[in-house]
C-alpha cells in the first residue's frame, strides 16, 4: 500500500510577506508501518483501523503544508504499510526515493533493525515502540523517540497513585514479553515513588479466540477466582500490553478495588476525550478528516511529523543534519495540546511530554503531578533521567 | 481615550431599572463571560459588586462591545454563533453568523464589521454588524485565534495557533499582506494606540513578540521569569497596552501573574499576583483599572493601573474567560 499525501492547494492564493519564500525546498518524509501478526483485541471497540497512524500523519501533513505555503517549503509524506519480512526492503525503497525522515510504527526489535539499516542515510523517528532499552543501552544515534517509554507511562501512573495515597499495589502481568517489560517498569516506578507491590501474579495466555458469544459468563467466574486471597492492597495494577485479560478485571476482581494500568485508569500519550489546552479543535480536525476518533498511535505519528515541520520552519532548511541538530537543541519546542512545550532529551533523544491518565470516557489527570519537582524539567520525573540512561551521547 | 459625558440612558429602561438604578453615574459596566457557567456576570466598576448574571448559551468565551456601548457581542462557542445583546435590557436582539466554534473576535474601530476567528475551519469570518450578513471568509493558518485591529482600521491581525504566525489582513482587499512567524501557540494580538507596535503573545513558547507593523518584523521578544514558578507555567495570553503606550500588561495563565512591561523599553517591570489561570484582560475606559479573568479560581482581579497594585478580587461565575467594559 503506497500513496502520496496530496498537498493543500487552497492556500496558494495567500500572499507572501516578510516571511519570504526562499528557493522552494522540498522536505521528504515517510511513515513506515510494520504490521506484525497481532491477535484480535478483547473488545471490538479496539479493532485497529486500516489507517492507524497514517490518519495522524495526514493531519500533520496538512498542518505542516499550511505553514510551508507561507515559508516556501513543500512537504511530502509517503505512507507504507508492510509485513515484517518486507520491512527492510521497503526502507531501502524509501531511502532511494530520498526520504530522509522516516517515522516508524513498529515493535522495538524492528525499530532498531530499521535504524541500523538506515544508518546515516535517514533519521528514524519511533512513533510506537515503548521499549526502555531503546532509550538506554540499545539507543541509536539516528533514532528519535516520540512514543512515551514504558518507564514514562509507569511513572505517570505511579505519581498519581502515590498522590492518592494508594501505595499498596497488586500487580498482575500477562505472559507475553511486552507485559513482563511493562510489569518491570511498574516495579521500578513503585520503588522510585515509594509505593509497595504487595502481591504479584501472572495471567497466562492459554490461547484461543479472544471473543466468543456470551464469553462473559465464564469471565465472571474466572476473574474472581484468579484474584482471590491477594494480600491487602489499595489498587490493582495490570500490565497487559498483549490485551489478553486486563479489560476483564474491573468489576470482576475478588476485592472491590480500582483497576489501573492496562484497564481502568490508563496512562497514555493521547485520549479522544482530551479537551484541555485547545485540544477540542485538534480532535475535531482529525475526526473530520479520518472519520473516527484519534488513537495514541495517530497522535504519535502526528507529533513525529510536526517535529519535522517545526524544525523545517524554524531552520528554513531541508538538510537532515541541520534538522536533527535543531530538534535536539534547547531552541526546539513543539506545541502539541499537552499544556506545555514538548522538547527532546538530548541524552537519549526521547520527546519529553506530559502523560494523560484516562478512564474510558474522560481524562482523569495528567502527570507529572505538580508535587514532583525536578532540577531540569518536571517532565523529567517521567522515565529514564539522564544519569539512569545508558545511551552514549 | 476620552470619557464621553453621555448620561447613562439605559437606567431608564424598564427591564434594567431595578438592576442598575443603584449604580453611580460614573460607573462603567464590566461584562465577564463564564465559560463553564454558560452565563455573563455584570460588575459595577465603582463598587466592584456583581450587578447581575444572565444566561447566554453554551460555552461563552470572546466578548466585545460596540463603540457606542449599546451592543454586546458574545462568542457562544458550543452554539456555533455570535449572540448580540442590548446593553440596556441584557436581552438578545439578534445573532450573527460566525462559522463553527467562534472563540475570539474584534470589531473594526468604527464598529463595523466584526472579524471572527474560526478555529475549526482555519478561516477568519467577516460579518457586517448592521446587515448581519457574512461578507467574506479569509483563509489563514491552522487554528486561528487571536485578533487585533490597527487603530486606523486598515489591518486586522490574526494569530494561528498551530501555524505559529501572525497574519496581517488588509481590511479592504481581504488579502493577507504579511505573515510573521512567532513562537509556539500565539494567542493574542494587540496594537498600541498609535499603531507603531504590535504585541503578539505565544502561550506555549512563553514569549511576547514585539512587531514593527510597518516592516512586518519582530523587533524584540519579551520573555518572563518568576522565582519559584516553572518556566513551563509562564504562558502569556491576554495583552493590553495603555493608550499612551507606556505600560503593557500580559496575563501569564497558570503562573497566576500579570506581567507589567515598560512600553518604551519593552522590559518587564514587575509581576502582579492575581487569581488562578489568568487569561484575558480589559481596562476601564479611563484606564484607572485593569480587570483580569482567572479561570481556575472563578474570580476576576482588579488592578490599580497607576499604582500597579491588585486592589480586589471579585467572585464571578464558573470559569471566567473573557471580559469587556462599557465605553460609557
Amino acid at each position: 500500500m503506497r500513496q502520496f499525501l496530496f498537498l493543500a492547494v487552497w492556500l496558494a492564493c495567500l500572499g507572501a510577506g516578510p516571511v519570504r519564500a526562499q528557493d522552494e525546498t522540498v522536505i521528504r518524509a515517510a511513515v513506515l508501518r510494520v504490521d506484525g501478526d497481532v491477535p484480535q483485541p478483547i473488545s471490538r471497540l479496539d479493532l485497529p483501523p486500516e489507517d492507524l497512524g497514517f490518519a495522524g500523519a495526514r493531519l500533520a501533513q496538512d498542518d505542516n503544508q499550511t505553514t510551508g505555503r507561507f515559508m516556501g517549503q513543500t512537504f511530502e509524506v509517503v505512507e507504507v504499510a508492510t509485513a515484517p519480512d518486507a520491512a527492510l526492503a521497503e526502507l531501502e525503497t524509501l531511502i532511494a526515493g530520498e526520504a530522509r525522515y522516516i517515522v516508524t510504527i513498529a515493535d522495538g526489535a524492528m525499530t532498531t533493525a530499521l535504524a541500523d539499516a538506515a544508518g546515516e542515510r535517514a533519521l528514524i523517528v519511533n512513533a510506537a515502540a515503548p521499549d526502555d532499552a531503546l532509550r538506554s543501552a540499545e539507543c541509536r544515534p539516528n533514532l528519535l523517540h516520540i512514543a512515551p517509554s514504558r518507564a514514562m507511562l509507569a511513572d505517570a501512573l505511579a505519581q498519581f497513585l502515590v498522590w492518592k495515597k494508594w501505595r499498596e499495589w497488586f500487580l498482575i502481568e500477562g505472559s507475553h514479553p511486552g507485559d513482563a517489560a511493562m510489569a518491570e517498569a511498574y516495579r521500578r516506578a513503585a520503588k522510585k515513588f515509594g509505593a509497595k507491590i504487595v502481591e504479584e501474579r501472572v495471567f497466562e495466555d492459554t490461547g484461543g479466540a479472544r471473543r466468543t458469544d456470551s464469553g462473559h459468563v465464564q469471565v465472571q467466574k474466572q476473574i474472581p477466582v484468579f484474584t482471590q486471597r491477594a494480600e491487602g492492597h489499595d489498587v490493582v495494577v495490570a500490565a497487559d500490553e498483549a490485551d489478553i485479560f486486563a479489560a476483564y478485571l474491573p468489576f470482576h476482581t475478588w476485592d472491590p478495588r480500582p483497576v489501573t494500568g492496562s484497564a481502568g485508569l490508563r496512562p497514555t500519550s493521547w485520549h479522544p476525550a482530551q479537551e484541555a489546552w485547545g485540544a477540542t479543535q485538534f480532535q475535531r480536525r482529525f475526526e473530520r478528516k479520518a472519520g473516527r476518533l484519534m488513537r495514541p498511535i495517530d497522535y504519535q505519528a502526528w507529533a513525529a511529523l510536526r517535529v519535522l515541520g517545526e524544525a523545517a520552519t524554524r531552520t528554513n532548511s531541508a538538510d537532515p543534519q541541520v534538522l536533527k541538530e535543531f530538534i535536539l537543541s534547547p531552541e526546539f519546542e513543539l506545541a502539541a495540546f499537552k499544556g506545555q512545550k514538548l522538547t527532546f532529551r538530548a541524552w537519549n533523544r526521547q520527546l519529553r511530554q506530559p502523560i494523560i491518565l484516562a478512564a474510558d470516557k474522560v481524562l482523569v489527570s495528567v502527570s507529572p503531578q505538580a508535587e514532583y519537582l525536578h532540577r531540569v524539567s518536571q517532565l523529567d520525573t517521567l522515565g529514564l533521567d539522564e544519569p539512569e540512561s545508558a545511551c552514549p551521547q | 481615550m476620552t470619557r464621553p459625558t453621555l448620561v447613562r440612558t439605559f437606567a431608564t429602561a424598564f427591564a434594567a431599572a431595578t438592576l442598575f438604578s443603584a449604580a453611580p453615574a460614573s460607573a462603567y459596566m464590566v461584562y465577564v463571560t463564564n465559560e463553564k457557567g454558560n452565563d455573563i456576570t455584570v460588575l459595577d466598576s465603582e463598587t466592584w459588586e456583581v450587578v447581575t448574571t444572565f444566561a447566554v448559551g453554551q460555552r461563552p468565551r470572546g466578548i466585545t462591545i460596540s463603540p457606542d456601548g449599546s451592543e454586546l457581542y458574545v462568542c457562544v462557542s458550543d452554539d456555533d454563533i455570535v449572540r448580540v445583546y442590548d446593553t440596556k435590557t441584557l436581552k438578545q436582539t439578534h445573532t450573527l453568523p460566525s462559522g463553527p466554534d467562534p472563540e475570539l473576535f474584534i470589531l473594526h474601530p468604527s464598529g463595523n464589521p466584526l472579524y471572527i476567528a474560526n478555529e475549526d475551519d482555519n478561516i477568519v469570518t467577516v460579518v457586517d454588524t448592521e446587515t448581519h450578513a457574512m461578507l467574506v471568509e479569509v483563509p489563514v493558518g491552522v487554528e486561528p485565534e487571536g485578533m487585533g485591529v490597527s487603530p486606523d482600521g486598515k489591518i486586522v491581525v490574526n494569530t494561528s495557533e498551530t501555524t505559529n504566525m501572525a497574519h496581517f489582513i488588509d481590511t479592504e482587499s481581504y488579502e493577507i499582506v504579511t505573515n510573521v512567524l512567532v513562537d509556539q501557540r500565539p494567542r493574542f494580538a494587540q496594537f498600541t494606540a498609535d499603531g507603531s507596535k504590535l504585541y503578539v503573545s505565544a502561550e506555549i513558547g512563553g514569549t511576547v513578540s514585539v512587531i514593527d507593523p510597518a516592516k512586518g518584523e519582530i523587533v524584540k521578544k519579551i520573555s518572563f521569569e518568576v522565582p519559584g514558578i516553572t518556566p513551563e507555567a509562564l504562558q502569556p495570553v491576554g495583552v493590553r497596552v495603555t493608550s499612551d503606550g507606556k505600560k503593557v500588561f500580559v496575563a501569564l495563565g497558570p503562573a497566576n501573574r500579570v506581567a507589567v512591561i515598560d512600553g518604551e523599553t519593552d522590559e518587564v517591570l514587575e509581576y502582579l499576583l492575581v487569581g488562578q489561570r489568568v487569561w484575558q484582560l480589559a481596562f476601564t475606559p479611563d484606564e484607572k483599572h485593569l480587570i483580569t479573568t482567572n479561570g481556575n479560581s472563578n474570580d476576576v482581579s482588579i488592578i490599580d493601573v497607576e499604582n500597579l497594585k491588585v486592589i480586589k478580587s471579585v467572585q464571578v461565575g464558573e470559569q471566567p474567560w473573557g471580559v469587556v467594559v462599557s465605553p460609557n
